[in-house]
């Protein structure tokens, strides 16, 4: 009886490959990508109709870095929103969200299922420096737009082998040179003390930090690092504070930045001006170490905090709060994340719409052609720029400091592409 | 239809030795065919599939067959990545050169790691080679200038000779079926030698063996030794494939995933780690289309289900549900009852290599992973 069984099995699995064989031309064909006709002649049209553009983005949904996945939620509620409204030029989009649990392998996979299964028309976004690395080679290869990453490392813009990739959020060396110029330009005589996450991100805003300073009067005179996977930084502040400083730049994540926060408030003989990075800015971070401990901090932002009352009549902000209760009923809109999505989102609409053919290498040709684009989610001040050799869309920042329950912007924005050069890798 | 009648006809012998043949010359039609008939994307899934193929296996010679847990394996596999990496970074090295210098690195780390495998036991030994997995991917961020710190390597992956005429994918494919076809093919004859007996019977009962002239020391070590090989060449097939490494992709929880899918594939079974690696590759996908909110809650039920459908794993399912359908079905329509009755977990597999049925073999693994460190056997 089993070996009739098997023998079926054999016989079964060998009659559906031989047919599955027979097919296998015609699926060879349907692999191949369409072609645009007219002025926009032999350039891909995949992913896009007269009606539809489909777009892809890989998320961190579960795993480490989960708490970013909700990115995919704001910007989802974008597209939807403007669906409602008669979408792009027309075009209705169609977003498909893949979750990477933020491992480079795994992001790798998900690219390749969206553009060869899929067929998107970009991969809009990938998030984070390791995933993000892992694909652009392939998306490059196979000319698929990937616009806009959500990663701030500087090596998006500064690469010229990648034309197809390009950076949205300012970068780490941008944001640097903020802090660095606000120091030059109050505290000439500054003695700097520095805590940095070890990596990519760390050594980034560090290094462009220190550049930055370069022939000034400002000194960097204590480094300390820890790992991502380190329980606390007590003993990185505890060494810090003996340096004794006047300035503290704080390049931390979220959970680091609370706890390094909360150090600085309890060492009373100590007490620096805290530099807090934009990444650890959020309401999130400063809560739990108590607003009276973070008074004065000072930090640097590009976008509107859905968190801050200042912008509750802001038209915007509005639209955002309104479409996130329609269509993402379940993420929070106070939630920073969800408001960059939002933004991100609306700036890759101004993209979209900017095209002059509708197709991957318009696309592609927009992203590198921004000229003072405003979106609403974005400071006023903060535009949009980019050239054939700037991939850098948003280089401007506004410095903000803590005050009562909240952050206040003080200042001009500071275009840093002005001030200090473009970035260079 | 008619030939397999007429074979089925054909006397005992013989019929046994042409079905064989059949079921051989199906599935190597089927694996060599797949390339042709599957997308690109679908190509690179089933390769990745024997990638984690080679390294379960790896792991099955140590957990399976000789009953010491790892729970760093993830380490042996991202060590292989990075030699084959940093080898062709670095030094321009051929693909192929990377892969015996991935082997023999991984074999002498792993003879280094067995050294505590031979005082500590169960859960103390896990530990240890958790750290293992936790300190690498500090370690490769921190050597930047040889393996790129955190930003990682991007690698050049094989590309195929003009006269195969074949696709990128599909040369992968074949490179690397053919190593695991090779490597699944060392592990087999492995453990029908000495050292796979010598590795059970440890696993089974450590003082019986030693007063049988087994070498526990020299065993232990050299289980650790095979296994971290094996790891090693996955990660060197790894590199090939995804033609980027870099720390984030190698946490301690690629180790946790491996021994998972190991578990759920069947422990101390020949094709358990193929059956794995499909669950590792393709289950968080399917996790993921049943719920976008929580993948790793589906993915989590879904390991749970296996484990209660099929505690020997799912290459132990076929075996159950086989002496299931033989306890209900009446006796009467088999010649000699004793076999039926009882018929053997696995088919034609894993039954030369480990004769014990998967409920026993569940039991006897059970008992040293999760058993406090015994002093001496009583």
């Amino acid at each position: 009886m089993r070996k009739k069984t098997v023998l079926r099995a054999a016989a079964a699995a060998t009659a559906a490959l031989l047919t599955a064989t027979a097919c296998a031309t015609q699926r060879g064909q349907e692999d191949k990508g369409t072609a645009a006709d007219g002025a926009c002649k032999g350039q891909q049209t995949t992913g896009i109709t007269d009606k539809t553009i489909k777009l892809g983005g890989i998320y961190p949904l579960s795993g480490p870095a989960s708490a970013y996945g909700t990115i995919s939620k704001g910007v989802a509620a974008y597209f939807k929103y403007v669906n409602d409204k008669g979408g792009i030029d027309g075009r209705t989009v169609e977003f498909v969200v893949r979750d990477d649990g933020y491992q480079p392998p795994k992001a790798v996979e998900e690219a390749r299922r969206l553009v060869e299964r899929e067929k998107v028309f970009a991969v809009f976004q990938t998030l984070g420096t390791p995933s993000t690395a892992a694909v652009w080679d392939y998306l490059n290869q196979q000319k698929v737009p990937q616009p806009f990453v959500a990663t701030g490392a500087s090596v998006w813009g500064t690469d010229e082998a990648h034309p197809w990739t390009t950076g949205w959020q300012p970068n780490y060396v941008a944001e640097a040179r903020i802090y660095a110029k606000y120091l030059k330009d109050t505290k000439p005589k500054a003695k700097v003390a520095v805590l940095y996450q070890n990596d990519d991100f760390g050594k980034d805003l560090l290094g462009g930090f220190q550049e930055a300073l370069a022939g000034s009067g400002i000194k960097v005179v204590a480094k300390e690092s820890y790992e991502v996977t380190d329980p606390s930084v007590s003993a990185q502040m505890a060494s810090l504070a003996r340096s004794k400083a006047d300035v503290l730049l704080n390049i931390t994540t979220p959970k680091f930045g609370s706890q390094a926060l909360a150090a600085d408030a309890k060492i009373t003989k100590w007490n620096p001006l805290h530099i807090v990075n934009s990444v650890s800015s959020s309401a999130a971070v400063l809560k739990p170490v108590g607003f009276k401990n973070v008074q004065g901090v000072v930090s640097a932002t590009y976008f509107k905090d859905p968190a801050d009352p200042q912008w509750a009549s802001d038209p915007e902000m509005k639209a955002y709060r309104q479409a996130l209760g329609k269509f993402a009923s379940d993420a929070d809109p106070a939630n920073q994340f969800n408001a960059y999505g939002w933004a991100v989102a609306s700036t890759m609409h101004q993209a979209l719409a900017a095209m002059k053919c509708p197709t991957r290498e318009g696309l592609r040709d927009a992203v590198r052609n921004l000229k003072d684009v405003k979106v609403g989610m974005l400071l006023p001040g903060v535009t949009l720029n980019t050239g054939p050799d700037d991939a850098f869309p948003i280089e401007t920042m506004q410095l903000m400091r803590f005050k009562g329950e909240r952050w206040s912007l003080f200042g001009e924005p500071v275009d840093t592409r002005k001030e200090f050069g473009p970035v260079t890798g | 239809m008619s030939t397999i009648t007429g074979i089925l006809r054909a006397d005992g012998a013989r019929a046994g030795r042409t079905r064989a043949a059949l079921i051989a010359l199906a599935a190597t039609v089927a694996v060599v065919g797949a390339p042709f008939y599957f997308a690109p994307f679908q190509v690179f899934q089933l390769t990745m599939v024997l990638v984690y193929a080679v390294a379960l296996a790896g792991l099955n010679l140590l957990v399976g067959h000789g009953g010491q847990i790892s729970l760093g394996h993830g380490a042996f596999f991202a060590a292989g990545a990075y030699t084959a990496a940093v080898m062709l970074d670095r030094f321009d090295t051929g693909h192929l050169a990377t892969l015996p210098v991935a082997a023999a690195g991984c074999f002498l780390l792993g003879l280094g790691f067995g050294v505590p495998a031979l005082r500590l036991r169960g859960l103390y030994l896990a530990l240890v080679t958790l750290s293992f997995a936790v300190f690498l991917p500090l370690l490769l961020k921190r050597l930047e200038p040889w393996t790129g710190g955190s930003m990682g390597l991007t690698v050049d992956k094989p590309q195929p000779p003009a006269w195969s005429g074949l696709a990128e994918d599909q040369w992968l494919y074949f490179l690397v079926l053919a190593v695991t076809a090779f490597a699944l093919l060392v592990a087999r004859n492995l453990l029908r030698s000495r050292v796979g007996r010598a590795l059970l019977a440890v696993r089974d009962h450590e003082s019986a063996a030693e007063v049988m002239g087994v070498r526990l020391s020299l065993h232990k070590t050299l289980a650790f030794a095979w296994s971290g090989m094996f790891a090693g060449v996955a990660g060197c097939l790894y590199t090939w494939v995804i033609g980027f490494v870099s720390p984030d992709s190698f946490s301690f929880v690629l180790s946790i995933t491996l021994l998972a899918g190991l578990v759920v594939g069947g422990l101390a079974s020949l094709y358990g780690p193929l059956l794995g690696a499909a669950f590792v590759m393709y289950v968080p996908n399917v996790a993921q289309d049943l719920s976008e909110a929580a993948p790793g809650v589906v993915f989590g039920l879904l390991i749970i289900a296996v484990m209660y459908v099929a505690p020997a794993g799912l290459a132990g399912l076929a075996g159950r549900i086989g002496s299931a359908a033989a306890r209900r079905l009446p006796r009467t329509r088999t010649p000699d009852g004793t076999h039926t009755a009882r018929p053997t977990p696995s088919g034609t597999s894993a039954t030369s290599a480990d004769p014990t049925p998967p409920e026993a073999e569940v039991q006897a693994q059970a008992e040293p992973v999760g058993a406090p460190p015994r002093t001496e056997e009583e």
